[in-house]
């Protein structure tokens, strides 16, 4: 499977009546198997250019291809579960054909297992979280798309949630979309980087990390880093 | 304990005053209850009031049903909402006492045309309702529903119509006070039978004893449906909310 991105341009009317350009120019590919990384400043156009992939945005200009029957799992950026249903629940209803194996392992994964009951507003936003990656990660999605799943939590516990997540994308073939503004996540999970530069969005570059995610030791980690500041310093 | 500590005051100050007042004008409690006992061992009472409680749940059923629907609709969809407003403000507007009149001139003194016109004074107040609720709903969880691809139905049940119900339980509560307010009228004006029909004949031979003995055990029924049915749907359309303190 493949998602093929090509986008020409996206504009936004302004309720006082102008056009302001959201996308430039943006096309990219991905393979199953792949991780590709967005980074870039906030505000750049991210999350348009996510719903635009997504399908929930139709009215830009370009071209957007991905396999009809390829199944979505989605983190937004907010958890987005349903207040009224429970944790498993919500987990259940996006993907109904989850065996009871299955999700007991998510849940063991993702430590969710003593809050299977509870309902959403009982939870913390970093359990909120865990519940979407479940959620998402249930579906046993062909695309993957993570919009800053690890924003607004400690240190140890993204740290943590982001070895989960390279567990999970390790398991089966799947095309991961995931969008980021932390360098350090973008080069633990990522196999293909793009950096954005800011509004309106265009790829400034692509960095491919040949070393496969399980091998990268510290010291590579820190190669890769020093070499993304340079090539940021450069672009500037 | 609170609740029956108040009835009981309601009730000493009723006999109070009927000693006041004097017995042709405001029956005492025992006298009242003396009709109703009355009433009851003939059977009338239990006949009036299921005539009127059919009524009411017809009507009721009717509107909130029609209502919900197309409230729904002008909610979500932008060229129904602007050619049904103009309808709805009419609809809003129109005396009660109008429709129930015009409805039996046109339907005749039919059980159609009461029901009909109960019905349609029930309609506007449950479509702006649900109109106002399809509006204020999660535009963000719809999003997810259609990322995950929901199927519609699975989507409507679980995403959109919880957000509906605190909505839809507004709206049956005041649309059953709606009600049962409007049927009476109906009845009086048009029906052989129902605690309407009942109370317009007490006016006639100014028996008050009679009157009240209808509208009170009347009140009571409402009173059961609100506590028995409307209540705990209310309930447990808001039980995921946490409690307040």
């Amino acid at each position: 499977m493949r998602l093929e991105v090509d986008i020409t341009g996206k504009t936004f009317r302004s309720a006082a009546g102008g056009t302001q350009e959201v996308l430039a120019p943006v096309s990219f590919a991905l393979q199953s198997g792949e991780v590709g990384v967005l980074i870039g400043p906030s505000g750049c156009g991210k999350s348009t250019m996510l719903r635009i992939i997504l399908g929930l945005d139709r009215d830009f200009e370009g071209r957007v291809s991905r396999p009809p029957e390829a199944r979505i799992g989605m983190v937004f950026q907010e958890p987005r579960l349903l207040p009224w249903r429970s944790v498993e629940q919500n987990v259940r209803l996006a993907a109904p054909d989850v065996t009871d194996a299955k999700l007991a392992e998510l849940f063991r994964i993702l430590e969710l297992e003593a809050h299977r009951s509870h309902f959403p507003g009982e939870l913390s936003l970093g359990l909120a979280r865990r519940v979407a990656l479940a959620r998402a990660f249930a579906v046993e999605p062909d695309l993957l798309v993570l919009d800053e799943p690890l924003a607004s939590l400690d240190d140890a516990l993204a740290g943590r949630l982001r070895d989960e997540i390279a567990t999970l994308v390790a398991r089966r073939p799947v095309m991961t979309l995931l969008v980021t503004h932390s360098l350090d996540d973008a080069i633990r999970l990522g196999d293909r980087l793009f950096l954005l530069s800011p509004r309106p969005a265009r790829i400034v570059r692509e960095v491919p990390i040949a070393i496969p995610r399980a091998k990268r030791s510290e010291a590579e980690l820190g190669r890769i880093r020093a070499e993304l500041a340079a090539l940021q310093l450069e672009s500037k | 304990m609170l609740r029956l500590l108040s009835f009981a005051l309601l009730l000493a100050i009723w006999w109070i005053a009927a000693l006041f007042v004097g017995a042709a004008k405001l029956p005492s409690p025992p006298a009242v209850l003396d009709v109703v006992i009355a009433e009851a061992s003939s059977g009338a009472l239990f006949l009036h009031l299921g005539a009127t409680l059919a009524r009411v749940s017809l009507a009721f059923v009717l509107a909130m049903s029609l209502g919900s629907a197309i409230g729904y609709l002008m909610g979500r969809v932008r060229l129904a909402d602007r050619l049904g407003d103009p309808w709805l403000i009419l609809l809003l507007n129109l005396p009660a006492l109008v429709v129930i009149v015009l409805a039996y001139i046109w339907a005749g003194l039919t059980e159609a045309a009461a029901i009909a016109a109960i019905a349609i004074n029930k309609l506007p107040t449950a479509i702006v309702t649900l109109r106002e609720g399809t509006r204020a709903l999660d535009r963000s969880l719809d999003e997810m529903a259609s990322v995950f691809a929901m199927p519609r139905w699975r989507a409507f049940r679980h995403v959109v119509l919880p957000q509906l119900a605190p909505y839809i339980a507004a709206s049956a509560r005041s649309g059953l006070s709606l009600v049962w307010k409007i049927v009476l009228v109906a009845e009086l004006l048009g029906r052989p039978n129902g605690v309407g029909f009942e109370i317009g004949v007490a006016f006639q031979l100014f028996d008050t004893p009679r009157l009240l003995a209808y509208s009170l055990t009347f009140a009571a029924v409402v009173l059961v449906i609100e506590t028995a049915l409307v209540q705990p749907f209310e309930a447990r359309a808001t039980r995921w909310r946490p409690r307040a303190a």
